[in-house]
C-alpha cells in the first residue's frame, strides 16, 4: 500500500526546504571519529552554581507552571541585567516576556506581528531558522546579502534597495551566526533611520551579543526612535552556555509584549521552572563565568583565524560569535563538496555556507567552540587537505 | 599577566609547542618564558596531577593540624619552614583558626605517617600539638574533579 499521508501536509510546510544543517549532519553522522568544527553551541558546560540552583528547585518541589510571562523575580532579574549589560530599561510587569530559547521568542514575535503576506526583511548568510519562521508565520522573507569585503555587516544601502512595499518587520542578528558579523553604532544608526523611516518593527536577535570581542556592542533598540518599536530577543544559551535549558526572552513596548503574551500562552503557557530557577541565578551571579568563557573564545578565535590565513583559507576576523567563516572560493569546489571532501579525507567536520542561505555559497563556517586541542589538529588536517586540493587543481 | 603563565591557570594540558602554537610564539620563546618565570620563583616547578585513587596503592595522605608557639623572632616562619622541609610534608600552610599550621603529609602507608608524627613532628621543640587526619577518599584534586563530566554522547556534531 502506498503511502499517501503526504497530501495531509500544509502547504506552506511542505514548502519548506530540508534544513542544510540536517543534510550535513546525516553525513557527520557516518564518521563519528570526526573532529567537529560544526557545532553551533558552546563547548563549556553550565558554571557549575546555575545548575546547582536547578537541583535546589527541583528539591524544593518547584515543578510547576509560573505565571505565563516567567516568574516575576526572573523578570526582575532580566530587567535588572538587560538594564545594566544593553542601556535598555524594560518593565518587569508588562514589558518582559520568558520563552522557551530565543527560537520561541522570534517564531511568536513574528506570529503576533505578522499578518498573511506581510514582507519581512533579513540579513543572510543567516542563522538557519529565520527564512523557514517568517514563512511558518505566513509571512514573506526578503534576504539582503552582506558580504566577506564588508565583514558581514549590514550594508544600509542594500537594505534600501531590498525594501519594497509591504515590508513591515526587520529582523537583525549581530553578532551574526555564521559569519560573526557586527554592526557598529555609525552603521546601525543609519539602519535606525530606515526603519523609522519606512515605519518598521525591527526584531533584534542579539543572543551573541556578550560574545562581543572588539569594540561595543549596540542594541539598536538603544537608538533614537527606536525603543518604541524594537523587540529586544535575548536568552541564556551562548552567554551563559545555558542551550539546553531553553531559556530566552523579549522585551519591548507593552502592547507588543501582550500581543506575544498571547500567542505563547495558549502555544506554551510558560517557559520550564527549573529553567527559569537557573536563569535568575545566571543573570544574577553568572558575569564571571561570561567573561571567563568570551575570553577563550577570543583567544581561540585569533588562533583559528591566523591558521586559516597562513595556510591560504581567506578569513575575516570575527568580532563577535564563535564562528569564522573563511572563503573556500580559491579551491574551485563548491563550498558542499569542499566541507564533503575535508570530512572525507581529513575527517573534519565544518558547515557549509549554503546552509545559511545562498549567500553563503562560498564559504564554511567553522565553529571555535571546542578545545584548544581539537583545533589545532583540525587546523592542521585542514592544511593538509588544501594541499592536497591545491596540488588537483595544479595539475588540471 | 605573562601570556604563558594565563595560559598555563586555564589548566588546559597543552605541551610547550602546543602553547607556541596557540600563542603564535615561537617554541623557543615560550621555553624562554618558562625560564623566567622559575627564575623569578613564580612557577616552581611541574607534576601532573594524578587521580588519588590510582596511588591509593602505595601512598596515604593525611592533613595535620598543628599548634605551636610562635617565637619572640621571626614568629611562626622558622618552625614552619623546619616542618615544611621534611620529605613527607606535601604542603604546609600557616592559617587562621583553631591551629595554626595545616600540614598535609603522604607516605606509603598508615605506620610511615604515624612514625612522621610521634618521631619528627610532635617530638620538635615548639610543637604544641598535632591532630590527624586520614585521607579517605578524594573528590576533586586540584580543580580537577573525579567524577568526571562528559559531554552527553547524543550531543549533536553539527547544529545550527
Amino acid at each position: 500500500m502506498s503511502d499517501n499521508s503526504q497530501r495531509f501536509v500544509a502547504k506552506h510546510v511542505a514548502s519548506l526546504p530540508r534544513s542544510g544543517i540536517r543534510d550535513f549532519f546525516a553525513v557527520v553522522a557516518q564518521m563519528p571519529d570526526a573532529i567537529s568544527l560544526g557545532i553551533g553551541e558552546p563547548d563549556f558546560v553550565t558554571p557549575w552554581h546555575i545548575r546547582e540552583a536547578a537541583i535546589y528547585a527541583l528539591e524544593q518541589g518547584k515543578t510547576h507552571y509560573t505565571d505565563n510571562r516567567g516568574l516575576l523575580a526572573l523578570r526582575k532579574a532580566i530587567s535588572t541585567y538587560v538594564e545594566k549589560h544593553f542601556q535598555l530599561a524594560y518593565r518587569p510587569e508588562d514589558e518582559i516576556l520568558t520563552t522557551v530559547g530565543v527560537s520561541e521568542a522570534l517564531d511568536i514575535a513574528l506570529r503576533a506581528l505578522l499578518n498573511p503576506g506581510d514582507k519581512v526583511i533579513y540579513h543572510e548568510p543567516s542563522y538557519v531558522s529565520y527564512h523557514p519562521s517568517v514563512t511558518l508565520a505566513h509571512g514573506l522573507a526578503i534576504p539582503v546579502a552582506t558580504s566577506a569585503s564588508d565583514q558581514f555587516a549590514l550594508d544600509p544601502a542594500k537594505l534600501a534597495a531590498a525594501w519594497q512595499p509591504g515590508c513591515k518587520a526587520l529582523i537583525l542578528n549581530f553578532p551574526t551566526n555564521p559569519t560573526g558579523g557586527v554592526a557598529d553604532r555609525a552603521r546601525l544608526e543609519k539602519i535606525a533611520r530606515f526603519a523609522v523611516e519606512k515605519d518598521l518593527i525591527v526584531l533584534s536577535d542579539e543572543i551573541y551579543a556578550e560574545l562581543t570581542f572588539e569594540g561595543e556592542h549596540v542594541s539598536i533598540a538603544t537608538l533614537p526612535g527606536m525603543r518604541e518599536r524594537t523587540v529586544f530577543l535575548h536568552g541564556m544559551s551562548k552567554a551563559f552556555a545555558m542551550t539546553g535549558f531553553r531559556l530566552g526572552f523579549a522585551c519591548g513596548p507593552a502592547p507588543l509584549v501582550e500581543a506575544m503574551m498571547k500567542v505563547h500562552q495558549y502555544c506554551m503557557m510558560c517557559a520550564p521552572i527549573l529553567s527559569q530557577a537557573a536563569g535568575i541565578e545566571a543573570l544574577r551571579h553568572g558575569w564571571d563565568d561570561v567573561q571567563r568563557m568570551r575570553e577563550k573564545y577570543h583567544q581561540r578565535r585569533d588562533y583559528i583565524v591566523s591558521r586559516f590565513n597562513e595556510m591560504g583559507l581567506p578569513c575575516h576576523s570575527p568580532r563577535g560569535a564563535f564562528y569564522a567563516f573563511p572563503s573556500v572560493q580559491n579551491f574551485g569546489l563548491s563550498s558542499m563538496d569542499f566541507a564533503k571532501r575535508l570530512l572525507q579525507e581529513q575527517k573534519v567536520a565544518m558547515v557549509p555556507g549554503t546552509a545559511f542561505g545562498p549567500g553563503g555559497a562560498g564559504f564554511v563556517r567553522a565553529s571555535f567552540s571546542t578545545g584548544y586541542d581539537q583545533i589545532i589538529q583540525a587546523c592542521d588536517r585542514i592544511a593538509k587537505f588544501l594541499e592536497t586540493v591545491a596540488a588537483e587543481k595544479g595539475k588540471k | 599577566m605573562n601570556p604563558v603563565l594565563k595560559l598555563m591557570l586555564e589548566g588546559e594540558a597543552l605541551s610547550t609547542a602546543q602553547m607556541a602554537e596557540v600563542l603564535r610564539m615561537d617554541a623557543a620563546q615560550v621555553e624562554k618564558e618558562l625560564a623566567t618565570l622559575k627564575a623569578q620563583g613564580v612557577l616552581l616547578g611541574w607534576r601532573p596531577v594524578l587521580n588519588p585513587d590510582y596511588l591509593a596503592e602505595n601512598q596515604v595522605f593525611a592533613v595535620i593540624e598543628v599548634k605551636i608557639s610562635p617565637e619572640r623572632e621571626g614568629g611562626f616562619d622558622r618552625l614552619a619552614t623546619r616542618i615544611a622541609k621534611f620529605e613527607q610534608v606535601r604542603s604546609c600552610y600557616l592559617m587562621s583558626g583553631a591551629y595554626d599550621l595545616m600540614v598535609i603529609v603522604s607516605a606509603h602507608n598508615l605506620r610511615e605517617i604515624a612514625a612522621f608524627v610521634f618521631e619528627r613532628l610532635a617530638t620538635l621543640h615548639g610543637v604544641v600539638s598535632t591532630a590527624t587526619h586520614f585521607m579517605l577518599r578524594a573528590y576533586k584534586e586540584q580543580g580537577y574533579l573525579l567524577a568526571r563530566e562528559h559531554a552527553p554522547a547524543d550531543k549533536p556534531a553539527v547544529s545550527a
